[in-house]
């Protein structure tokens, strides 16, 4: 059981330790062990971000089926289990088409920093006991600071397609960043006060001494849910794509590898506010019987079902609406969630 | 134009945008010219014609019985209520007199496929709000009416059922288990989606006060249907200058005021139960009409005489009327069809302006328009 | 401690390495065949009339600005939030008339429209 629940914390002390036997054996300094382990992490945090789209895009268009009542992609592989590894390879085999007036560079470069950000954030969040790439004191604000890197590429998509449906959905990227940005904070500010910490590891600890954080900050989970939801571009926030209004919105010029790349990182930061959502407010690793990861995988499960539920359920918000939603609603309740908090931590 | 309007004291550009015609909401390929700043449209063109197949021209060069088909292609969501106004009007020039029981026959399948219809529109417009899911669950009840249709004549979409003096088949065992599945299921479907679409904060939000329309408006630009009721006109052909034997029923017909996309809708699912209703009250009486004639005696070959016949009905999209002139040949010398999603669309350079991209999108299909009627 | 943001960096450049090594894999597999009407601009099957960078105007302008002000306000909580509980009586009330300062600008700002779409 033990053995289990460390399975990969003994993993990567093996990797480390034939590292520091190597360089030892090479006269080499031994402080390359760390720079070799990020390139192990690296590897670890692909895996996961690969092996995580693969399974909750076939999983949500199969949960999308069982909400319409048809039975979804059921052909290729048990069930058709296996249908994002062939759209994959569909993907990768498809032409890069570049509009001739696009901004080329920039093009470019916005499906390489796609990838950036969810991956980054990915290596702060503690996937069980000793599990995290990074176990950086600031991690809440880190991965805070990182996700919110993740509408930029997104803007300079939508400005580098020189595409006018691209060009409004870029637009809108940044009416979206704008709007949920403040309240997400706020709703993670309440948490870090019940808290007291940074570190999402002790936030983890904290919550098995005492109580989950969803049960006394209730109000907090849900704000951060609906911003995690807006923050990810996801239905009902899925204004930037709004395939119904804006073709595909900021994705319109992009075909191949490049729309892939997106794809992929849609579904990566989906995970990571999933994620860190499990981390703050249900437990993250803690829970009896099983091992420690295998629970955080539950309840990002948990989460990820939620946010696909979530699209397939509701109409889209228009883009006024979500700025005046989240100023008008949001932001003043979160503020008041904080001073109430505050009052009753000083009071206990 | 750009200086022009930077002349107005605005610091942005107006520019113009392709809306359609291969866009995912405009119900096919309406094409429409956008002025646009920021997000806001400032002015709107609407451009048609994508899917002009020359209906019209078609039907004359070609026999009367040739030319038939050609009906349900217009609007192709509700195929048997285009052969009517056509057959009607062939039918005034030939001077026949159609038996009670295809005419019965007639308004049973014209109001299934109109709930058909209504079903698509209610569906295809949760759809473009942005819930995918909303069009799913109309299009499995639909199947029951499409069943309906399959069952009593071999078609499910473009049935040409209706004939010159008649009906091409009576009902038999395989519609009367079809029917029974239909009066089941049609209820659920009702309120299911009620629950599902009705007190929805976001769809309230993006329909409510969205592409107002005036009931001066609403006649002035000829507008029909359950849109024109929407704004207030209490005007259902079916009651008021009443075709076949709808003068027999009595028509309840649903009028809202407010006139905008949530009127709209309400008004469509205010009529689904109308006309479930009448699709039940019509098929008891068509069970209690005398089993025998389903087609008039009409000539082999058609040659109508010389002259010109108009006939109108109530469409799901609105009233669709068909003018047949006849030189007393085997073809027709002039059909022309008003066609309600052509002039209902004629009202959308007037309310579209001031709203935003999205809210576009939430008009166009709040009208419920098919392009094939449209481009004729 | 620092050594561990050194690793973020490294994962920054692990990442666009990655995305890198996926596009020229796309590209060795892919087909490449560009020709004029396939590269034109995509709006809805028509030709794009004019170029597509305008003046565009974000209609939230304004509540960009109070974004901005509250990012900054989130910043001065974040230390605040970890160790107001020690600091006592003091801090919480100081950090209060710090809200309410900004509470009351944003209820200012709401009245005047900003948080709307201009």
């Amino acid at each position: 059981m033990e053995f289990i629940n460390n399975i990969f914390v003994n993993i990567a002390g093996l990797v480390r330790w034939v590292f520091n036997w190597l360089l030892g054996w090479l006269g080499l300094p031994l402080g390359l062990t760390d720079v070799l382990m990020t390139a192990v992490y690296w590897v670890a945090i692909v895996v996961v971000c690969v092996l995580c789209a693969l399974f909750y895009v076939i999983w949500e268009r199969k949960l999308a089926g069982y909400i319409q009542r048809r039975p979804g992609p059921n052909r290729l592989g048990p069930n058709g289990w296996l249908q994002t590894i062939g759209d994959a390879i569909k993907l990768v085999m498809k032409e890069d088409i570049v509009p001739d007036k696009a901004d080329k560079p920039v093009h470019l470069l916005a499906a390489l920093l796609a990838f950036v950000p969810p991956m980054l954030a990915l290596a702060a969040i503690p996937f069980g006991e000793g599990m995290a790439a990074l176990d950086l004191k600031l991690g809440v604000v880190y991965v805070l600071a990182v996700t919110t890197l993740a509408s930029l590429p997104v803007l300079l998509a939508g400005y580098a397609s020189n595409n006018k449906y691209s060009l409004i959905g870029g637009m809108r990227v940044v009416n979206q960043a704008i709007s949920y940005e403040v309240p997400q904070a706020f709703a993670l500010l309440s948490v870090i006060m019940v808290a007291g910490t940074f570190n999402l590891t002790e936030i983890v600890h904290f919550q098995q001494q005492h109580l989950w954080l969803v049960f006394v900050q209730p109000l907090a989970f849900v704000v951060y849910i609906i911003s995690a939801v807006a923050e990810c571009n996801r239905a009902p926030f899925d204004l930037p794509e709004g395939e119904s209004e804006l073709t595909a919105g900021v994705f319109t010029e992009y075909s191949g590898m490049r729309y892939a790349l997106f794809y992929l990182a849609e579904y990566c930061n989906m995970f990571v506010a999933a994620g860190l959502a499990t981390t703050l407010f249900l437990g993250g690793f803690s829970g009896p019987f099983l091992p420690g990861w295998l629970w955080f995988i539950l309840k990002t499960f948990v989460i990820m079902s939620v946010f696909i539920w979530v699209r397939w359920t509701l109409p889209r918000i228009r883009a006024d609406y979500v700025l005046s939603f989240c100023w008008k609603i949001l932001v003043p309740l979160t503020l008041l969630n904080m001073l109430v908090t505050g009052v009753v931590l000083y009071l206990i | 134009m750009n200086t022009e309007t930077n002349k107005q004291g605005r610091y942005s550009e107006v520019y113009q945008l392709n809306f359609g015609p291969q866009h995912p909401s405009t119900h096919g390929v309406l094409h429409m010219l956008v002025e646009m700043d920021g997000e806001t449209c400032v002015g709107v063109d609407t451009k048609i014609g994508y899917l002009h197949r020359g209906m019209e021209k078609l039907m004359e060069c070609r026999t009367y019985l040739q030319g038939l088909p050609y009906t349900d292609r217009l609007d192709y969501l509700a195929g048997v209520n285009n052969n009517l106004p056509y057959v009607l009007a062939v039918e005034k020039l030939l001077g026949v007199e159609v038996p009670a029981r295809a005419s019965l026959l007639r308004m049973l399948t014209c109001e299934i496929m109109r709930l058909a219809s209504y079903m698509v529109g209610v569906g295809i417009y949760i759809m473009d709000l942005g819930a995918v899911s909303g069009v799913f669950y109309p299009f499995q009840e639909r199947e029951y009416a499409l069943d309906c249709m399959s069952a009593l004549c071999g078609a499910r979409m473009t049935q040409s059922y209706i004939r010159y003096g008649g009906v091409q088949a009576d009902i038999n065992e395989e519609f009367d288990a079809a029917y029974q599945k239909l009066v089941a299921e049609t209820p659920r479907f009702i309120e299911m989606y009620h629950k599902l679409v009705d007190e929805n904060e976001i769809f309230l939000r993006r329909t409510k006060g969205i592409g107002v329309i005036s009931a001066e408006d609403a006649m002035d630009y000829a507008l029909t249907g359950p849109n024109l009721r929407a704004s207030g006109v209490d005007y259902d052909l079916r009651r008021d200058a009443p075709y076949c034997l709808y003068d027999r029923f009595k028509i309840e017909v649903p009028v809202l005021t407010a006139g905008d996309c949530h009127a709209r809708y309400v008004q469509r699912m205010l009529e689904v139960e109308k006309i479930f209703q009448l699709i039940k009250e019509i098929y008891a009486a068509l069970k209690e009409e005398p089993v025998g004639e389903i087609m008039a005696k009409i000539p082999k070959v058609l040659k109508p005489a010389a002259g010109e016949a108009y006939a109108q009905t109530e469409n799901p999209k609105g009233i669709m009327g068909c003018l047949v002139a006849s030189e007393g040949k085997l073809n027709p010398l002039r059909v022309h069809f008003r066609r309600p999603s052509f002039d209902n669309i004629a009202i959308f350079e007037k309310i579209m302006p001031g709203h935003k991209v999205a809210d576009l999108v939430s008009i166009i299909a709040s009208f419920d328009i098919v392009l094939g009627e449209i481009d004729g | 401690m620092l050594v561990q943001y050194a690793a973020v960096g490294l994962l920054f450049i692990g990442a666009v390495f990655f995305a890198c090594a996926a596009l020229i894999v796309s590209r060795l597999l892919q087909p490449h065949n560009p020709y004029k009407q396939k590269n034109i601009t995509y709006e809805c099957g028509m030709l794009p009339l004019g170029d597509a960078w305008v003046r565009f105007k974000p209609s939230y302008f304004v509540t960009g600005l109070i974004f901005l002000l509250f990012d900054v306000e989130t910043m001065f909580l974040l230390p605040w939030a970890l160790c107001f509980t020690e600091m006592g009586l003091a801090a919480l009330l100081e950090m209060f008339v710090f809200i309410g300062i900004l509470a009351a600008g944003l209820v200012y700002a709401w009245k005047e429209g900003a948080l709307q779409w201009h």
